[in-house]
């Protein structure tokens, strides 16, 4: 849910990056942090494992700039992909503005896209969300490795809505900052109606 | 669908403040915070130093969004409250409404003052954000959005 605070004149809006797991929902976060300058960005906050898998959510706040005289913050969150994990997902959906779908093109992860798909619409139904009507954007990741699924297949695959698709390999950086404008936008743009 | 925006207006910003303030000085806190239960700070009052606030509550929010979660798995509805003892900083969050009563304090107040003090701001906040709630509900129901007047231009501006 967006929160607009006319004391401080700020917009902020939440952003859940979602998937099966190792797809590569933490490196998004991380390439964008990495890559923000240190005035717009908050901590990268990760309540990971041990082995640096995913256990609650990751979560950094950036700064866009400012429209109309307010402030815009987005709140990026990732959920925890592995399957058992699904009480975390749940929780962290609440209050959600927007979603990234990312991904994992390699062959053999497809089943799990599915599954993580499904997942998604779910939980969102049970939040009271409907997918159909929140900004939504696919992202396909790992297209730099040699066993990936054909983008147009893919695409045919996981498509919900004629949701914006983009391809990325999130490790180097390429799409995931088109992926972010193309969520926030849709995030801005749907404020103007509610 | 998503849901209507929660619109903080100056006027209740500052009650709240002021609210925050009272049950800080009663505690003898280092600082308090209301949290809106998706993580997103409402207000604070205090000493924060170069505490990372926005990180600060969504973690609040996170742990009370498990506890609550762990609460029902033993048939509990809620853990009204939620605590965490260190040796030289605490932390006690309650949870009011769909928001969330955070306060951080050390050596010089007590848990038991700190209840007693939250417990009591508590029916002030809730009243404030009731008239909140109602107040977004009027303005999401009006025929004017508040940011109806955004263009595509001012969303392309922050992208470029």
């Amino acid at each position: 849910m967006t929160f607009i605070n006319y004391a401080s004149r700020e917009i902020n809006c939440k952003i859940v990056y979602y998937g099966p797991g190792l797809c590569g929902k933490t490196t998004n976060l991380q390439h964008i942090f990495d890559s923000t300058a240190p005035q717009a960005k908050g901590k990268l906050i990760s309540l990971a494992t041990e082995t640096d898998r995913t256990l609650f959510f990751d979560f950094m706040p950036l700064e866009l700039g400012t429209v109309r005289g307010f402030k815009t913050r987005f709140h990026l969150y990732t959920v925890p992909g592995q399957v058992y994990y699904d009480a975390s997902r749940k929780l962290i959906l609440k209050g959600v503005d927007g979603v990234v779908f990312v991904a994992d093109s390699q062959e053999e992860r497809m089943d799990a896209n599915v599954e993580s798909l499904y997942n998604l619409e779910d939980n969102l139904q049970t939040q009271g969300y409907d997918l159909n009507q929140l900004p939504y954007v696919l992202q396909l990741n790992k297209r730099d490795l040699p066993n990936v699924i054909p983008m147009h297949d893919l695409t045919h695959e996981l498509q919900k809505k004629g949701e914006p698709v983009f391809e990325a390999v999130a490790k180097d950086g390429t799409g995931v900052f088109d992926t972010l404008k193309a969520v926030a936008k849709q995030v801005l743009t749907e404020l103007r109606k509610t | 669908m998503s849901q209507s925006p929660f619109i903080l207006q100056e006027q209740q910003f500052l009650k709240i403040r002021s609210v925050l303030e009272r049950v800080r000085v009663e505690c003898a806190a280092r600082v308090v915070f209301l949290v809106d239960r998706d993580g997103q700070t409402i207000a604070f009052n205090g000493d924060i130093g170069d505490m990372d606030t926005t990180s600060f509550s969504s973690l609040a929010a996170g742990n009370v969004a498990a506890t609550t979660s762990m609460a029902r798995l033993i048939g509990e509805n809620v853990f009204p409250a939620v605590v965490h003892e260190g040796e030289n900083e605490s932390i006690f969050i309650s949870v009011i409404g769909r928001s969330l009563l955070v306060v951080v304090f050390d050596g010089r107040s007590t848990l038991g003052l700190v209840k007693l003090r939250a417990k009591r701001a508590s029916f002030d906040i809730a009243a404030i954000l009731d008239e909140m709630i109602r107040e977004s509900q009027l303005i999401a129901a009006s025929a004017k959005p508040a940011f109806a007047d955004i263009t595509d231009e001012d969303i392309d501006s922050l992208f470029s």
